[in-house]
């Protein structure tokens, strides 16, 4: 029932007003220090005075899950957003486990699943009490990395049970726009991996490990077009309903990365007029995401002492 | 049985759904725009005045149907009393009733979704609140439309000489 989330879009409608616009990222930018930018923020309503950077930036991420967590009882809804941190988490536990250490500020707290239940699982060496979703997976990929000790295989694996869930997921929202993330989600994640691929020179049977079918694209072409090179795989993407891709990769790498970050500002926009349905709520939480993701680029260049212009061609489009 | 005995059966029965259409139409409308207003004002309190506005559009069906079956009932004389009309007026009475019955249990939850957009543009513009206050006052135009119909109907039954 779409009126079930009224309240919540209406809450939500009121806290877009604290987005961060495209001027306060121009004064962000014109900050001379990382200080600087981070006396903004807080001036901004962000963490408080005398954190530090990342743990600001943590900080506004746990604020906007904990607003959703509050408004949305059933959090399953937003399973497409937090089965990438599960597997992350995955991953995490199954290498600390198989190398024997485990660093400090290990995992993230925003998945559906408690890390430590996946730690649990690794270090028993037993995946069977986890979601059918990730049970195969993480089987394969622990006794992978345990008797090959190849960290970029279990990583591929991982990352192929993740799309294939944010996918699976997708097609069981309700929702017409987490169906379409889910799909552009994974469609881009492709043509990343064929991009990758194809200037790392990666066989097709590694690329058939990697990718995920999706609807919007022809997997067997697009490896194929990926293995033949260059040309082929603009040739192929052109012919695509991701013709953007192709031009933005002719441009540069960083283009196309921004291209594919840009796709989802444009297809959540159309919540903005949205009054009812969880699309605004899935729209807030993307638009936090790519806030911070924009504030911690902003930070890290000023840190490093990159050039203003150089960060600001890395900048994504925002959601207000 | 004298079919004549019916006539303010129809008309109660018209009269009800007047009040029970339009009424039930006005609850869901200010119920579900009052979500939208609670989700503002625990942002921005300072909005209360606003949204609440907003947010009582919708309950405008729902006075209407009282006066149509407040009319009615006094009309047909249960209210003084006595019950004595024609099957053909008890009839009239009904149909006249109808309009206001189901305009308005339909323009109330358009209006709602109205309201509840329009909230939304006071959550985010609240120096718009003249223009959001105007789209869910169009709905009510068919709303009063209905109502127009309805008392005139159910004030003329009466002088007919049936």
């Amino acid at each position: 029932m779409a009126e079930q989330y009224t309240y919540a879009v209406a809450r939500i409608r009121a806290k877009e007003l604290t987005l961060l616009s495209r001027q306060d990222l121009d004064q962000l930018l014109a900050c001379k220090t990382e200080q600087d930018c981070l006396r903004f923020l807080v001036d901004k309503g962000w963490g408080e005075a005398g954190m530090d950077g990342e743990e600001m930036l943590s900080q506004e991420l746990d604020k906007t899950w904990s607003a959703i967590r509050e408004l949305v009882p059933d959090f399953t809804a937003f399973a497409v957003f937090l089965y990438p941190v599960d597997f992350g988490n995955l991953k995490a536990a199954i290498k600390s486990t198989v190398a024997g250490n485990r660093p400090e500020r290990l995992y993230v707290y925003r998945g559906s699943i408690e890390p430590e239940v996946l730690e649990l699982a690794a270090q028993k060496h037993d995946f069977s009490r986890l979601p059918a979703f990730m049970r195969e997976a993480a089987t394969q990929a622990f006794q992978t990395l345990l008797h090959t000790g190849d960290g970029q295989l279990c990583d591929v694996i991982l990352d192929r049970a993740a799309l294939a869930a944010v996918l699976q997921a997708g097609k069981d929202s309700d929702s017409p726009l987490i169906q379409e993330y889910a799909e552009l989600t994974v469609a881009t994640a492709n043509i990343k991996i064929a991009v990758r691929g194809q200037k790392t020179g990666k066989t097709r049977e590694f690329l058939q490990q990697a990718m995920v079918p999706c609807d919007s694209l022809r997997v067997g072409d697009l490896m194929e077009a990926a293995v033949s090179g260059r040309d082929a795989l603009e040739q192929y993407l052109s012919n695509t309903r991701y013709a953007r891709a192709a031009e933005e990769l002719k441009r540069s790498s960083s283009a196309f990365e921004r291209w594919c970050d840009n796709e989802q500002m444009n297809l959540i926009r159309s919540q903005k007029t949205n009054p009812f349905t969880i699309g605004p709520l899935a729209a807030y939480i993307l638009a936090r995401e790519s806030e911070i993701k924009a504030v911690r680029l902003i930070l890290s260049g000023k840190r490093n002492h990159l050039d203003e212009e150089a960060v600001k061609e890395r900048l994504r489009d925002l959601y207000v | 049985m004298d079919i004549n005995n019916l006539g303010v059966g129809l008309a109660l029965l018209g009269a009800a759904l007047a009040a029970l259409l339009a009424g039930i139409g006005s609850a869901i409308g200010v119920g579900i725009a009052g979500e939208a207003a609670a989700g503002v004002v625990t942002e921005d309190p300072g909005k209360f005045g606003k949204v609440l506005l907003l947010q009582l559009l919708p309950g405008t069906q729902g006075i209407y149907g009282l006066l149509i079956a407040f009319i009615t009932l006094s009309n047909i004389g249960i209210l003084g009393g006595s019950g004595d009309i024609s099957f053909a007026k008890g009839l009239m009475y009904l149909f006249a009733c109808l309009p206001l019955g189901f305009v308005g249990l339909w323009s109330a939850k358009r209006q709602a979704r109205a309201a509840v957009a329009s909230i939304g543009l006071v959550a985010k513009r609240p120096n718009q609140f003249g223009k959001a206050l105007l789209f869910p006052a169009m709905v009510e135009t068919y709303a009063v439309l209905a109502l127009l119909v309805s008392l005139l109907a159910v004030i003329n039954i009466g002088k007919l000489p049936i």
